[in-house]
């Protein structure tokens, strides 16, 4: 067995690779929540539910009408989307004006609402969403052994947190969507529609949940308390990278993943808690998170 | 002076923020290719007046033609497309763009508005500049960039406010030259401005405010003879 100063280097570099792809996950989502927040000052708290929703319309796609994953990676995402906008349309901007406070418990209650009716649908339990062939076996390492579709959630959602990060950073819609974050007002002064960048953001913003849900249902199992879970720890790592900042979110999440998994190799009694324990340290710190501009 | 060419007409405008009436019953016009300044002390409702031409105060009654259309039903977004340009008294410099940024931000909204190169042949400062964040920039740096933001639109009907405040006089005189070359250009100005001398000599016409009210229609020529009535209302 591979060992360097007693490390047992093959259990490492698992743990790595668990942390690396549980990462990618708590990236994707919390990028998600940035955006959100950083446009409409929306806490999201349905984004967990959204993932979730996300790993059921791939499962029911393929199940009862016969789309694959690849074809469910684009029509999922799009698919929550639209369940998005809906959402910011009819529920979110009727309450767009009052507290945030109310934002915060409509969209917790739609997420107890949507777990809910999963439970009654289909179960606790979960189901299994086979791993496409092309991805199927795995590739042997020197230390390890990669798994192919593992390796695939890895690269994918890097690209797409990058992509995004470059939309918004570079490009000329990403300068209305930061603009808009400043100053909506004089936004809508300089000609631009506003209301409408806000509904395509939330959209964009949930559909980033839904591709997360698709890539996350051929390894986790597909259960209505999948978003819930994970929902938890997400918004620990929004607190510790800071709210509003897309960069700060998406290196956050991975990070916050790696530390997960290096605990699990050498403290698993605290790889649970590890990141409530970074967020207090975070706070007590800096409290506007690691990427926050203070106020 | 009434008819002509009429760029902005407005009638028994009213307007509230909240609970609180801010405008009652303006009636006023500005002419193409006219510089109209709204006079009066801070609070008697000029910037609410521009604001409410925009759309961006909480409720407006009455009547606001822009350009032929009436616009008192119009979304906010819809009113720089009739050919508005609105430069705001804090100036709203988006500080998460740079200079060239927050110059390429505001959707063209006619078709002649200035190149890039003419805005920076204009104001050289803002080329030099270009990659700084927007709000690094000095104050009058600001103003230009907050000026030529708005030009590049191609926007003919320039709503102003307070840009000398807080600057320096050789900006001031800069800003004055500026707005000499807009209006040879044909544009329509109307300018929510303090320092009266710096509107006094490129202006067509003043409006003095009082309580939400316009309270004289002063000509350039009559400056003179009025000056006395005038130092009364703005306190000078």
């Amino acid at each position: 067995m591979a060992t360097f100063l007693g490390i047992n280097l093959f259990g490492l570099s698992g743990q790595l690779l668990v942390g690396l792809i549980n990462g990618s996950f708590y990236a994707l989502l919390s990028l998600g929540l940035a955006i959100i927040f950083g446009l409409l000052r929306i806490i999201n708290f349905a984004q967990g539910a959204l993932y979730m929703l996300g790993a059921f319309f791939a499962w029911m796609a393929l199940q009862y009408m016969g789309i694959n994953y690849w074809a469910a990676l684009i029509l999922v995402p799009l698919a929550v989307g639209v369940v998005g906008i809906l959402m910011e349309r009819y529920l979110l901007r009727p309450i767009a004006n009052e507290d945030h406070l109310y934002s915060l418990l409509l969209t917790f209650g739609l997420a107890l609402i949507m777990q809910g009716v999963f439970t009654q649908m289909y179960g606790s339990s979960g189901m299994s969403y086979a791993i496409p062939d092309a991805l199927k076996g795995g590739t042997r390492l020197p230390f390890m052994y990669l798994p192919n579709y593992r390796a695939w959630i890895i690269v994918a959602s890097l690209a797409v947190c990058f992509s995004t990060w470059w939309m918004i950073e570079k490009t000329k819609l990403g300068a209305y969507l930061r603009a808009g974050t400043e100053n909506p007002a004089m936004m809508q002064a300089f000609g631009i529609n506003v209301p409408l960048i806000v509904t395509l953001t939330f959209g964009f913003g949930v559909a980033l949940a839904g591709f997360a849900g698709v890539m996350a249902a051929p390894v986790y199992s597909v259960s209505p308390e999948m978003g819930s879970n994970i929902l938890i720890v997400v918004f620990a790592i929004v607190v510790i990278g800071g709210m509003g900042s897309i960069g700060g979110a998406i290196l956050t999440g991975l990070a916050m993943g790696v530390v997960e998994g290096l605990t699990k190799y050498f403290y698993p009694e605290a790889s649970t808690t590890v990141i409530f324990m970074v967020m207090v340290i975070v706070l007590l710190v800096k409290p506007a998170g690691l990427f926050g501009k203070e106020a | 002076m009434k008819g002509g060419d009429e760029k902005i007409r407005i009638s028994d405008l009213h307007a509230f923020y909240g609970e609180s009436h801010i405008l009652h019953g303006i009636d006023m016009w500005v002419n193409q290719g006219e510089l109209v300044t709204l006079l009066g002390r801070n609070g008697s409702g000029r910037s609410t007046t521009l604001r409410s031409i925009m759309n961006m105060v909480g409720r407006r009654t009455g009547s606001i033609v822009i350009n032929g259309n009436e616009t008192i039903d119009t979304p906010p977004h819809k009113i720089a497309h009739l050919g508005v340009g609105f430069c705001p008294e804090e100036r709203a410099i988006f500080s998460s763009l740079n200079v060239e940024e927050n110059l390429m931000l505001p959707p063209a909204v006619r078709s002649d508005g200035m190149s890039l190169e003419e805005i920076y042949e204009m104001f050289p400062n803002l080329y030099e500049r270009r990659m700084s964040q927007g709000t690094r920039l000095s104050g009058g740096e600001q103003q230009m960039l907050a000026l030529a933001r708005i030009l590049r639109t191609g926007a003919n009907i320039l709503l102003l406010d307070e840009i000398t405040e807080g600057l320096a006089p050789v900006i001031v005189r800069r800003l004055g030259e500026v707005l000499t070359q807009l209006k040879e250009r044909g544009l329509t100005i109307l300018l929510v401005e303090q320092n009266f001398r710096f509107a006094a000599p490129i202006a067509d016409r003043h409006y003095v405010m009082e309580h939400g009210h316009i309270v004289e229609e002063v000509m350039a020529h009559e400056l003179e003879a009025k000056s006395e009535m005038l130092n009364t209302y703005l306190g000078v």
